[in-house]
């Protein structure tokens, strides 16, 4: 069974909602659409207060290359293009509608037929994905037309899809190889066309047998698309990861892409996106949820229009639990704690994952042992033990030269660490700030 | 909502298996030992451990309380560790307050001193039983012969130290020795001895119990003995002893503190490099410097002052060998 | 007694090989050094604080040496006596600067500023700014884990565990700028040194508008420009809804405290003016004279939203006026 090659963990899964059909949430009264929920500039709203837009209508464009089009999850009116906090309390640009009814762009197709036939070139595919507001799903949210137009000069190989879900708790993408399988797999042929390549693998973990079994049942019927069943092992989902994991071959340190060892890798989710936006015209307003916890009553997979607010979500699965002490959007080991329960879906919340009562407060920290687990965890083959504390010290230069900037934030370390230290907190800090000082010397060089 | 809700950053899970934890399953690692050593010595042997562990205990506790000042560390069980550890190195005949004062140069100088857990640069217990070697020499070296009965002709001298007195008389007669000496009774611990290093079998329990809860991996103890072998095997053929080819290498793998230090000390995490590849630098210099000193030293054991040595070269091993990146050939 | 003198003369001679080589490598290493370095290094404090923007009192020492024009050089910690020591004894001419304080331009106490929530990660303010808004409802005020406690070389700043915020000792601070650079919230700021440790200052750095800021924090600068229109001195100015007192400019006559509706503008070292008879006590004044602000300026709402106009100490007063009544009737409907 493949795997990658340096570190992992193994948190015990928690996939409490793996089972559970997705569910459609009823649409939500008012929706907040933040501007920037993708990596890259924030798109430039097109409406302003008072405008009437219809589901699917773009509300904002994409401000250059890297960025997104947004386009309204609902029909109504928007009543505001102001601040408002977003999960973090931080104050952000967002729309705001207010929903009236549900009336759809003339040219989209609501319905569930499959439409296999794709005879669009690759520029009006991208163009396509681009105009519909694609970005990946998993929590990246990277434009994925960014990700499908290889640079001159670069060549694609092989397309991975990333059926991983290795982060504990979500099932979402699970979910949606079950009961969207085809579509995604019709999805997976168009971004082959899109990107030119003849091989596409479908990575997904050894934990989701009946996926594997779904789409390898469904792929013999489409040339070129493989499934590929991995070993349970976080961060599987990791692009870097995954492309080792399936190809053999390691992307090396950043700046280098994936696309350097011939790798374009999208989302399970993305992919089913791209299908709809493709064949049905369909753009990115609405994802699956998964609202998920020990606590939770009933862990769901919900299917919710963007800038439906949380707590919305959270009351569908049978609302906060009354020992209820962290709110993550996303899953435990990556995913972001909330202050606030009202900011909206997302395209990158892939889930929200409910911490009660003891899980949710950390342990106590003591000394480092000098265990060396987080050295042997570290999937990047990293020292993160010595990573925090020279960025405790400030001492930049040095985390340069330990390749601070290869640090995915996968938490394998802090969250195999005996003495329960803060070791991410600190080795994220480290980053941001010895990536600011490279990106300033970059600067400062084209001058 | 009642509660306020709790923020911090990714990840938001936590390993079981916390520092006390680990210390917790070294010392259940290190019971099936103690037992054989209550065989094989009778109850002295549980009576030293008993004194050796509470004394480490309560001068980390003293020191950490008077001087060191800051949350309480003795919870985290290590003095414990380092108790059991340093009278598994001692006699069973030793006097108690040698265990007293080994203990203190244990704890007092060799851990608290550097800042306690984690940043002793050198395993405690071995800095405690080299210091009582070199300050006590007769009865650190006046081992009882086992309540059991022990190998013809070696009560009171170790297997290693009976070869090294033999060697020194003449190559046969050591070869002699070794060649006597049945590896059953090195594997059960029918032998005289430190307390905890004259049972093969025990020590190797612990270790795969160690392996299990995923405390240690398996390189150094593995290479530590390895290199030994190896080196063992070299020596038997240049000496021209064929029959000694495979008798010498086992010999030297099971008898004295071979096994408890590869298994127990050299694996100790502070004292250890932090990446695979360090480790195994770490352990290939273990083994031949022990090697180095059974073959041509003055002592007949140097697990101890092989370990000490090359714990003295983790700094170094840490700033230039690197774990293996990502991405990079 | 062969092997004593053995010995003895072994010792001897690798003594004495030792010591060629020393001299040999000595020579062939010998840095040639300014010598006035070493006398402008004795001159400065020795505290190697990095407050004058080099890694130490030696960097700075040869900077001062190496560059003719030491205008732009400042020992914070010595102040102006050192530079102009330094100076003299260099045949250069150094910057004249007054003493200054560091200042914790944040009011937002424990009981002023409620948590909403717990944050749970490394102790440091900069972990948990980068993270997300912070443990209370101002995304601007002080986080309170005490960056610049620790970044403090000169034992001068302290958490206050009653309030949660961090406390400047003016007597032991030498403005060396540590705190200044650790804090990711831009919160403290180096302001003149009045005589007696005397000061007046705007305790909140909040851009926020007066209602989000009421929310979150009663302690609050809510930007209604009421200090700006009393200033004689033209020293307050009141940027991105937030008031803002030029300690140079500032001549302590404490007349903006009193009308200050929130209590935003701290005064140290003095006591306050006696007040005047129409002033009345704080907190119900915000909701009093909202009301009436709004009946008068209704008219001039759009113009408020412009920041760029709030600048100009001239349109200052129509600010004034102004601010409250975009805030008061959101905070009426908040009281009940």
């Amino acid at each position: 069974m493949k795997t990658f090659p340096i570190g992992g963990v193994h948190p015990s899964d928690n996939k409490l909602s793996k089972a559970t059909p997705i569910e459609v949430l009823p649409l939500p009264d008012v929706v907040n659409i933040p501007l920037a929920q993708h990596i890259g500039a924030p798109a430039v709203a097109k409406v302003a207060k008072g405008d009437k837009v219809l589901t699917g209508q773009l509300i904002a464009e994409a401000a250059s290359f890297m960025s997104a089009n947004i386009c309204s999850p609902v029909s109504g009116q928007v009543t505001a293009v102001g601040m408002v906090p977003n999960a973090q309390g931080l104050k952000q640009m967002m729309i705001t509608i207010k929903r009236e009814g549900d009336e759809w762009m003339e040219d989209i197709d609501r319905s569930n037929d499959l439409v296999k036939e794709c005879n669009l070139s690759d520029k009006e595919i991208i163009e396509k994905i681009k105009n519909a507001g694609i970005v990946g799903m998993g929590g990246a949210t990277f434009p994925t037309h960014v990700k499908l137009s290889i640079p001159a000069g670069k060549k694609a190989e092989a397309l991975i899809i990333n059926g991983v879900e290795c982060e504990p708790y979500l099932t979402s993408d699970h979910r949606m190889m079950l009961e969207h399988g085809e579509e995604m797999i019709v999805g997976v042929t168009i971004i082959m066309k899109a990107i030119g390549v003849k091989n596409a693998y479908i990575g997904i973990e050894n934990n989701k047998p009946d996926a594997i079994a779904h789409l390898q049942k469904i792929a013999v019927n489409y040339e070129g698309v493989h499934v590929v069943p991995l070993m349970v092992k976080y961060p599987q989902g990791g692009e870097k990861q995954l492309i080792a994991a399936i190809t053999g071959r390691q992307v090396p340190p950043p700046p280098a892409l994936p696309i350097d060892v011939g790798a374009v890798v999208c989302n399970a989710s993305t992919t089913y996106a791209v299908y709809r936006a493709v064949q049905k015209n369909m753009p990115l307003i609405e994802r699956v949820v998964t609202i998920t916890g020990k606590k939770v009553k009933e862990p769901k997979n919900l299917l919710a229009r963007m800038g439906t607010p949380i707590e919305t979500l959270i009351e569908a699965a049978g609302g906060l639990p009354e020992d209820a002490g962290k709110v993550i959007n996303g899953g435990p080991m990556m995913g972001r704690a909330m202050v606030n329960l009202a900011s909206p879906v997302t395209k990158g919340c892939s889930g929200i994952t409910i911490m009660s009562g003891e899980d949710a407060v950390r342990k106590e920290a003591s000394q480092c042992i000098k265990c060396a687990k987080c050295v042997a965890a570290c999937p990047m083959g990293l020292e993160p033990y010595y990573l925090s504390k020279m960025a405790q010290k400030k001492k930049y230069d040095e985390l340069e030269a330990l390749m601070i900037t290869s640090c995915i934030e996968c938490g394998c370390c802090q969250s195999s660490c005996p003495a329960y230290l803060p070791l991410l907190d600190w080795v994220r800090l480290g980053k941001q700030k010895t990536m600011g000082i490279i990106r300033a010397r970059m600067a400062a060089a084209k001058k | 909502m009642a509660n306020k809700l709790i923020v911090a950053p990714a990840p938001h899970v936590q390993t079981l298996q916390s520092t006390q934890v680990i210390m917790r399953d070294v010392i259940i690692a290190l019971i099936p030992a103690l037992v054989v050593s209550v065989v094989v010595f009778g109850w002295s042997a549980l009576g030293i451990t008993a004194l050796s562990v509470g004394a480490c205990v309560l001068f980390e506790y003293l020191i950490q309380r008077f001087m060191v000042g800051g949350k309480p560390t003795v919870n985290n069980l290590s003095a414990v560790v380092t108790g059991m550890l340093l009278a598994f190195n001692l006699p069973a005949s030793i006097p108690w307050w040698i265990v007293i004062i080994g203990a203190f140069v244990a704890i007092a100088i060799a851990k608290m001193t550097f800042g306690g857990l984690g940043k002793n640069p050198f395993n405690p217990a071995l800095v405690g039983r080299v210091f009582l070697l070199i300050a006590y020499p007769v009865q650190m070296t006046s081992f009882p012969a086992p309540v059991t009965g022990g190998i013809d002709g070696l009560s009171g001298a170790t297997p290693l130290a009976a070869v090294k007195e033999a060697a020194k008389m003449g190559g046969d007669q050591a070869d002699a020795i070794i060649s006597s000496l049945g590896v059953k009774d090195l594997f059960i611990g029918n032998m005289p001895g430190s307390l905890g290093e004259v049972a093969a079998l025990a020590l190797l329990l612990g270790f795969a119990y160690l392996l299990w809860r995923r405390v240690i991996t398996w390189h150094i103890p593995v290479i530590v003995l390895g290199t030994m072998a190896v080196f063992a095997i070299i020596v038997a053929l240049f000496n021209g002893n064929p029959t000694l080819m495979w008798q010498l290498p086992l010999f030297h793998v099971l008898a004295g503190g071979a096994m408890l230090g590869a298994i127990f000390m050299a694996t100790d995490y502070s004292t250890s490099p932090m990446c695979t590849k360090g480790c195994v630098i770490f352990a290939i210099g273990i083994g031949i410097i022990t090697m180095l000193i059974r073959m041509w030293g003055a002592y007949p054991e140097g697990m101890s002052f092989a370990i000490l040595i090359m714990n003295s070269t983790v700094p170094l091993i840490n700033k230039y060998i690197k774990p293996k990146r990502f991405g990079v050939k | 007694m062969e092997v004593l003198l053995f010995t003895i003369l072994t010792l001897c001679a690798l003594g004495v090989l030792s010591a060629v080589i020393l001299y040999f490598v000595a020579q062939k290493f010998k840095v040639e050094e300014d010598p006035r370095i070493d006398e402008v290094e004795k001159m400065l404090p020795g505290a190697n604080c990095g407050g004058c923007g080099f890694a130490g009192c030696r960097a700075m020492a040869e900077a001062l040496v190496k560059n003719d024009d030491i205008s732009s050089l400042f020992c914070p910690v010595g102040g102006a006596a050192t530079m102009k020591c330094a100076a003299s004894y260099l045949g250069k001419t150094a910057a004249e600067k007054g003493p200054q304080v560091a200042t914790v331009r944040c009011g937002g106490t424990c009981e002023k500023r409620p948590h909403t929530n717990e944050y749970n990660g490394a102790r440091s303010c900069a972990v948990a700014a980068s993270l997300y808004v912070g443990e209370t409802g101002c995304a601007f005020g002080c986080v309170g884990l005490g960056d610049c406690v620790d970044v403090c070389a000169f034992d001068a700043l302290h958490l206050n565990p009653q309030t949660g915020l961090p406390e400047v000792d003016p007597d032991k601070c030498t403005a060396c700028g540590a705190c200044v650079k650790a804090c990711p919230k831009g919160i403290i700021e180096l302001r003149k040194k009045f005589p007696k440790n005397r000061a007046v200052y705007v305790s909140c750095v909040s851009k926020e508008k007066g209602a989000a800021v009421m929310k979150a924090c009663k302690a609050g600068c809510i930007g209604c420009g009421k200090c700006v229109k009393t200033c004689p001195f033209g020293a307050i100015t009141l940027v991105d809804n937030v008031a803002y007192i030029d300690s140079e400019k500032c001549k302590l006559c404490r007349k903006c405290v009193s009308e200050c509706p929130t209590g935003a503008i701290k005064l140290v070292g003095m006591d306050p003016l006696p007040k005047a008879p129409k002033v009345a006590p704080a907190t119900p004044k915000v909701v009093a004279a909202a009301p009436a602000a709004a009946a008068a300026a209704k008219p001039a709402a759009e113009t408020a939203a412009n920041p760029a106009a709030t600048a100009a100490p001239a349109a200052a007063p129509k600010v004034a006026a102004v601010k409250p009544a975009t805030t008061a009737p959101a905070e009426e409907k908040k009281a009940e």
